[in-house]
């Protein structure tokens, strides 16, 4: 960072910052040591002197929001947030992580199980598989509901290793959805009345419009939950339920979501010649190039520099004099990567969603 | 093995770069653990006692007669020990480890004996081939176990673990292990000081027939013998004349010539003089008068004939004496008074007691043997006692058979009370040892293996001496430096290293032999002038004196070509001690020695083609030691070695290093590889060379609190308390022990990613920070399986207990049909596990005790007792007979737990911590990549205790993750390349995109920028710890109160209260509450009522029926008062009353 000795410094053009201050307010400075102006400014006026307006108004933040996708799979989305503060940011991989709702199994009901695993621990392995079912269909079920076909989804497991055979491997294939609700009886206490199941389906899940679609089932087929021996089987009943992410973390869901903001790699003295060839084998992500100048002249180019991993090799030793490493602090990349019950951009207009629901929450409990 | 990455090699200097002729001999390791084991000091002490001392112990003990007719004998010729088996009625029963465990058996063999016998009038003897006397509990992978040279998949049939050490025992279901004890060595002369400062020496004299201890020491410059025979110190030129030495001189000749030797033998021969001793007959009859009385009972015969036999039988008693010659002890007497004297004259021939040279290890063997050999003979004076009985009452008609005399019970109960209580009572031998064996630790895999390499200590623990704590050089490659407890135990308990064996008895005929054929002198045919001649050394054989060499060196080194050629044992050593000018050969049971790598003037034996051959099969480590590549050392002849731990660091001869101070022609060993002097447990380390040592110390107490994986059959044991990790894991930075002993295959930890620095203030002293989403997804969640047994007892009346099916009670909601909690079922605290009924009448005589009615019977319900509000399960239910027949119905009940506020974790680095706080995924901070750490540790952790171990762990297993290769942190193995070295370690990090350092920048969780630091994170194998909340959480408002003072329990156990101590009441005084101390000691303890006699000061009563106070002392109730005191002082007044001591109160108005 270039600094000026404060006798020549020159006037300050009115209604903008100066350059430096300018580069502090808006980019974090990943020195060799520690990152360094990390916080932003977020005092409206704290650059009133000169005359620089640091509020955030609604206009400007329209005209300067942009969001563009880089990467668009089943499961995964990568896109750039540009022009919004951190804390906005943050706030969508929080509700990403916690309070968007997936189904889970949450009960599992277990008639039989011989394998080596315990009960406990194979429900807590089926509780973590994730099932493509919207969640948006389904209700959440609170203490006093009977689960029924707007908010259960009801799974069934039979699996048997024969005698005298080969160890099974059972996957999560083996889950079968039952549409119609559970098919395991409750233990009435008076025999005479017609006993119960466990669920209370007024018609089969299968018939609903929006489900008649798509059959529920699990996402990956392959996930490995048990093995049984020979002679082992387990049979069970897996009800799932809507929840959040901040309950338990199998309700979440993303396998995880995260953002970096963008990287910004600045040569601040050209690197010429036996120094560029240097520089550009140091980068283990290929930051650099080097690029003819003529005169049999190479000199060294920052061409990728969204691919910096911040591991400072560039800047180690001597570096930081030719080389400033920065991140842009209104220019998020988001990454979500989804568990598989919604496509990750669906994720990411549902929190967007709920966060709009809270602020609407505070606005009428305000007003 | 050490790969290593390509670009890294050509930036070492040439210092470290290993020279390509070094052999890497890591191989022979694993090859040495197969031959060996870990735990095979143990099964081959006790494979000794089976195949060959139990024999021994036969013969001399081979004959039983019957003291009124000696032509009436029993005589054993054979012994032989079987395979375990159980005898039920009628038929035996083959015993498999398992099944014993499961069933609460003992695993013991019959001993089987053949005998023949004579028989009043009856010319011909009896004979009887295997006459079982007893049972023996058999160690497990013993010769006489079942599963000795089994496969993997032949345990896994016998329900057992291939990873399982074996080398305890199997008592009543329970696993026991004999301890290892340290000992003193025996038979050699100890040079120390006393108490009072006087020189002494010591001999502990050990043969088969008796163990004595002879001292010598100096007071007031004359030297003295101590016996317990004798009643004071005899002057030691008595005791020489006593022996036959009348001759000053010749006394003085055997010490040798120096005059110094002659000034101080002066004093003690004027005071032998100034008795008037100058004969033997002089002698003995004065030393007739000095003999204690204790000994009066044991030698009725003439007193002259006593002080013959003392001296022969106890003084220095592991010197024989054929044919009355007493030479050979006379000689052995003027070597420990030389060996003294040498002592005064230079202090530096002391012998240092701690030096792990003057040890033996007493092992299982030794000390099964010792149980054995008394119980041997009690049987057989039992059965001898028995016989004359008979014969006195015998008529001439019915002949007597010595067989009928013989009972089985006193072997088998004697052996299974030894090893069960662990107290080794032998009168027979003196012997009074509490706590031998112990019972085998189950917490964790590790655990099992470090109790088997575990060497108790020989002096109380309590003594607060520092010498025998302190770490002793010559631990070095035998002892763990790092494995060794905390507090009392710390220095003294110690820990085999992983590469020691512990020796057994050998044959020293072939040995005497060959030192003789090798020109050792005899004694016997030297005068006393020649026995210290200039030139030559004694030659020691296990503490005797086999003679005289004159080529000491060239004797030892013939000795030692012998033994490379096996032409005798692998373990004997042979010692040339220069100060004391001996050759020592030992071949006796207990040393500690281990295997080293033969090199010829620094040139390693073992070739690049050996371990070729190693590797392809073709060569054993047995064939290394055959062929004189490797041999044993024990610590005594390491002295005489020069021992390099590398090859290649061995600087070449003339031309290198000049400041190399060894001559690499002298180098006479190369270390096999350097980490082997650590002990499993410390082998768990990574690193372990770069922490502060006690860190070391303090994960091997910890690592054996760690849960995991015990063992693969851990699912089908029976332990009373089991814990177990529901998702262990293998170490991304692992070590070569690791794989050495299978913990990579029975884990005790997790590979958390850990991102150091400080969060939320709930992690201060060492808390950690969890990431609740970890804990939800499988993070330290454990099994803690606890077994409840309930035994259907049977009564002396022969009715007994029944369990009946259930009607629909509360609480009997997990009883299946049979009365049963079955298995899978949810119980909770107070449910019912066996609906079982008792007879109401337990005592008296029933004519039909099957035929009892429903209402003879009251229910005896047993419950389920476990922590309160937690939801258990039935895990397993088995149904056995125990060893009175009686039906036993043993529980084991699962409870699964996820990790909570308090529970205890640590890093494999010393590091203990409690979980602070459990925090929101979406709060945790994230790195770029979307790394969320699942703990946060605070750095406050690493200043003080100077772990860098655990920070290289950290940035090893960083790369390991990222390199998809298992990275090692071998103690000491950079050079060797058993531990990868942080400059490739951080190399591997760059080319993954991480910090040289690994230090990230992580963004806030909470407010979405990036932090102000870069946080050091990275993966560390961390250990969840048996100590956890639910356990130990306890409060109390009401509850059960003491019976006798009225005042609450004590414990949690018993729902006790919290007691405000001394300490806190002093406190409370200082600060003046004094209503608080009022209420917390007396109003919230014992507050009891009573009645004063204001005349007399006693405790009266009150009368309720009359309403009145009465005082029955005074006979009156007029002048009463009542007063509150606690109930504890109204029980130590009635307590001094009873002692007649009278404390009367005296009261005053207020
Ligand atoms: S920080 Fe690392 S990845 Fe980024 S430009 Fe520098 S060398 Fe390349």
């Amino acid at each position: 960072m270039s600094e000026t000795a404060s006798l020549n410094m020159q006037d300050i053009p009115q209604g903008q910052l100066p350059e430096h201050i300018e580069l502090q307010r808006a980019r974090v400075f990943c020195k060799a040591d520690a990152p360094v102006h990390t916080e932003d400014v977020e005092y409206s006026g704290a650059y009133a002197a000169v005359g620089f307006d640091n509020s955030l108004q609604v206009d400007d933040f329209r005209r300067d929001f942009r969001v563009e996708i880089k990467n668009l799979s089943m499961d995964d989305i990568e896109f750039d947030m540009i022009g919004i503060d951190a804390s906005l940011a943050n706030a969508f991989r929080r509700i990403l992580i916690a309070e968007v709702p997936t189904m889970a199994i949450e009960k599992v009901l277990i008639v039989n199980n011989t394998s080596v695993m315990a009960d406990e621990i194979l429900s807590h392995r089926l509780g973590l598989l994730p099932i493509e079912a919207d969640p948006r269909l389904f209700d959440f079920l609170s203490e006093n509901d009977t689960p029924n076909e707007r908010n259960t989804i009801v799974f069934k497991m039979e699996v048997h290793c024969k005698k005298r055979g080969p160890r099974l491997t059972v996957k999560s294939d083996q889950l079968k959805w039952l549409p119609n609700g559970s098919e395991l009886l409750m233990e009435s206490p008076n025999p005479s009345t017609k006993p119960r199941s466990f669920t209370s389906f007024s018609c089969s899940q299968a018939s609903l419009p929006q489900i008649s679609g798509r059959p529920i089932g699990m996402k990956h087929l392959d996930i490995i939950i048990t093995q049984l021996g020979p002679g082992q089987s387990i049979e069970l009943e897996a009800h799932a339920v809507k929840g959040t992410g901040k309950v338990h973390a199998k309700w979440s869901p993303v396998g995880t979501t995260w953002y970096r903001m963008l990287p910004e790699v600045k040569l601040l003295k050209e690197v010429r010649g036996n120094d560029a060839e240097k520089l550009v084998k140091k980068c283990p992500r290929k930051v650099f190039d080097v690029e003819d100048v003529g005169h049999a002249m190479k000199k060294a180019v920052v061409s990728r520099p969204r691919d910096c991993t911040l591991c400072r090799e560039c800047i180690s030793g001597a570096g930081e004099e030719n080389i400033a490493l920065r991140r842009v602090r209104d220019h998020f990349i988001f990454t979500v990567e989804s568990t598989g019950a919604l496509p990750a951009e669906v994720l990411f207009t549902e929190a967007v969603k709920i966060l709009e629901e809270k602020c609407e929450r505070v606005i009428s409990e305000l007003s | 093995m050490g790969y290593r990455e390509k670009d890294s090699v050509e930036t070492h200097n040439n210092h470290a770069k290993p020279i390509k002729s070094a052999v890497d001999k890591f191989a022979l390791l694993p090859e040495f653990l197969k031959v060996r084991g870990l735990v095979k000091q143990h099964i081959d002490s006790f494979n000794y006692f089976i195949n060959n001392e139990i024999k021994k112990i036969m013969k001399t003990n081979d004959r039983i007669e019957c003291p009124q007719d000696p032509s009436l004998y029993l005589r054993y010729t054979k012994i032989s020990i079987g395979k375990p088996v159980e005898y039920m009625e009628h038929h035996a029963e083959k015993l498999t480890p398992n099944i014993c465990r499961l069933s609460d058996r003992t695993y013991a063999s019959p001993i089987e004996v053949d005998i023949e016998y004579t028989v009043p009038n009856q010319t011909n003897k009896e004979y009887k081939k295997g006459l079982v006397i007893g049972r023996i509990p058999i160690m497990l992978r013993s010769s006489c176990c079942v599963l000795s040279g089994k496969d993997e998949a032949e345990l896994a049939k016998l329900g057992e673990c291939p990873l399982d050490p074996g080398g305890y025992f199997i008592i009543k279901g329970n696993e026991k292990v004999i301890l290892i004890q340290e000992q003193l060595s025996k038979n050699r002369i100890i040079i120390d000081t006393d108490s009072k400062g006087r020189v002494n020496a010591s001999v502990t004299s050990s043969t088969h027939e008796t163990k004595t201890k002879t001292v010598f020491f100096i007071d007031k410059d004359k030297i003295y013998l101590q016996l317990n025979q004798f009643s004071k110190p005899i002057s030691i030129m008595i005791i020489m004349k006593a022996m036959g030495m009348e001759n000053d001189q010749e006394v003085m000749q055997m010490l040798g010539r120096d005059p110094k030797y002659g000034f101080l033998l002066f004093p003690s021969m004027q005071e032998c003089r100034s008795e008037k001793i100058i004969t033997q007959k002089q002698a003995l009859e004065y030393l007739q008068g000095k003999l204690a009385n204790l000994s009066s009972l044991r030698f009725e015969i003439n007193k002259d004939d006593r002080v013959k036999k003392i001296l022969i039988n106890v003084f220095l008693a592991h010197v024989p004496v054929k044919d009355g010659n007493f030479r050979p002890k006379c000689i052995y007497t003027a070597v420990m008074l030389k060996r003294m004297m040498d002592a005064v004259l230079n202090v530096e021939t002391f012998d240092d007691k701690d030096y792990v040279g003057n040890k033996r290890l007493e092992l299982s063997g030794q000390l099964v043997a010792l149980l054995f050999e008394d119980l041997f003979k009690t049987m057989n004076s039992q059965v001898a006692s028995r016989m004359s009985k008979a014969y006195d009452k015998a008529s001439r008609s019915t002949p007597l058979y010595f067989i009928h005399y013989m009972m089985s019970d006193t072997i088998t109960n004697g052996l299974e009370r030894a090893i069960s209580t662990g107290n080794w009572d032998l009168k027979r031998f003196k012997m009074n040892r509490k706590g031998v064996s112990q019972v085998l630790s189950r917490l964790a895999f590790i655990a099992t293996l470090g109790y088997m390499t575990r060497v108790s200590p020989q002096f109380e623990k309590t003594r607060k001496v520092s010498g025998p704590r302190a770490l002793q050089p010559s631990q070095w490659g035998m002892l763990c430096p790092c494995d060794t407890p905390e507090g009392e135990g710390c220095g003294l308990t110690k820990n085999l290293a992983l590469m020691t064996h512990v020796t057994t008895d050998e044959e020293e005929g072939p040995l005497i032999k060959w030192c003789r054929k090798l020109g050792v002198v005899d004694v016997e045919d030297l005068s006393g002038e020649e026995l210290h001649a200039p030139d030559s050394f004694l030659v020691m054989l296990n503490g005797l004196i086999l003679g005289k060499h004159t080529k000491p060196q060239k004797f030892a080194n013939a000795m030692r070509k012998l033994r490379r050629k096996s032409v005798i044992g692998e373990f004997v050593s042979i010692f040339v001690h220069e100060r004391q000018r001996c050759v020592y050969v030992a071949s006796d049971g207990g040393r500690v020695c281990r295997p080293l790598v033969i090199a010829d003037k620094g040139v390693s034996r073992i070739k690049e083609y050996h371990m070729k051959e190693l590797r392809d099969g073709v060569r054993s480590f047995y064939d290394f030691v055959r062929e004189g590549l490797i041999e044993y050392l024990d610590v005594n002849e390491e002295n005489n070695a020069l021992i390099a731990l590398y090859e290649h660091e061995i600087p070449k001869d003339g031309h290198g290093e000049d400041n190399a101070d060894v001559q690499k022609s002298s180098i006479t060993h190369i270390e096999i590889e350097p980490f082997t002097i650590l002990g499993v447990v410390a082998g768990l380390i990574p690193y372990p060379h770069h922490n502060q040592s006690p860190r070391n110390t303090y994960q091997c107490a910890m690592g054996k609190q760690a849960m995991g994986n015990i063992a693969y059959n851990q699912l089908s044991r029976a332990d009373t308390l089991l814990y177990l990790l529901v998702y262990p894991q293998r170490p991304l930075l692992t070590t070569k022990t690791i794989e050495l002993v299978g913990y990579d295959k029975l884990g005790a930890g997790q590979n958390a990613t850990v991102a150091v620095m400080s969060y939320s203030g709930y992690d201060i002293e060492d808390a950690i920070v969890m990431n609740k989403s970890s804990l939800d997804r499988g993070f330290g969640r454990c099994i803690a399986l606890k077994k409840q047994i309930v035994v259907k007892e049977i009564y002396s009346n022969e009715t007994s207990d029944r369990i009946v099916r259930p009607q629909n009670e509360p609480r009997k909601q997990a009883l299946d049909a049979d009365g049963i909690a079955a298995p899978g079922q949810i119980v909770r605290r107070h449910d019912i596990l066996v609906n079982k009924q008792s007879p109401r009448n337990k005592k008296d005589r029933i004519t039909n005790p099957m035929a009892l009615k429903d209402c003879d019977y009251a229910p005896s319900n047993v419950s389920y007792k476990g922590p309160e509000g937690e939801t258990t399960v039935v895990d397993r239910v088995m149904l056995y007979s125990d060893k009175d027949n009686k039906m036993c119905v043993k529980f084991i009940i699962r409870h699964v737990r996820r990790p909570e506020i308090g529970d205890k974790f640590s890093s494999r680095h010393g590091q203990k911590g409690v979980i602070g706080t459990i925090v929101q995924q979406e709060d945790f901070p994230f790195s770029e990549e979307g790394i969320c750490p699942d703990l946060i540790m605070n750095p406050h952790g690493f200043p003080s205790r100077m772990t860098i171990g655990k920070m290289i762990e950290l940035l090893g297993s960083k790369a390991a993750v990222s390199s998809g290769r298992f990275h090692y942190g071998s103690a000491f193995g950079e050079p060797s390349g058993h531990a990868d070295k942080v400059e490739d370690i951080s190399r591997t990090l760059v080319k993954h995109g991480f910090n040289y350092s690994g230090k990230d920048l992580l963004y806030s969780g909470i407010s979405g920028k990036p932090l102000q630091a870069y946080i050091f994170m990275g993966p560390i194998y961390y250990q969840k710890l048996k100590h956890m909340v639910l356990d130990k959480m306890h409060a109390r408002s009401f509850g059960p109160r003491v019976t006798l003072t009225r005042q609450p329990t004590e414990g949690r156990a018993r729902d006790g209260g919290l007691r405000l101590g001394e300490m806190e009441r002093d406190c409370l005084i200082a600060y003046g509450a004094s209503m608080l101390i009022y209420e917390r000691l007396m109003l919230s303890s014992d507050p009891y009522q009573v009645q004063v006699c204001r005349q007399c000061g006693l405790l009266g009563y009150y009368n309720h029926k009359l309403k009145t106070s009465w005082c029955s002392m005074c006979k009156t109730g007029d002048s009463m008062s009542s007063l509150k005191l606690p109930y504890a002082c109204k029980l130590l007044f009635q307590e001094l009353q009873s002692m007649n001591v009278v404390p009367r109160l005296k009261l005053t108005e207020y």
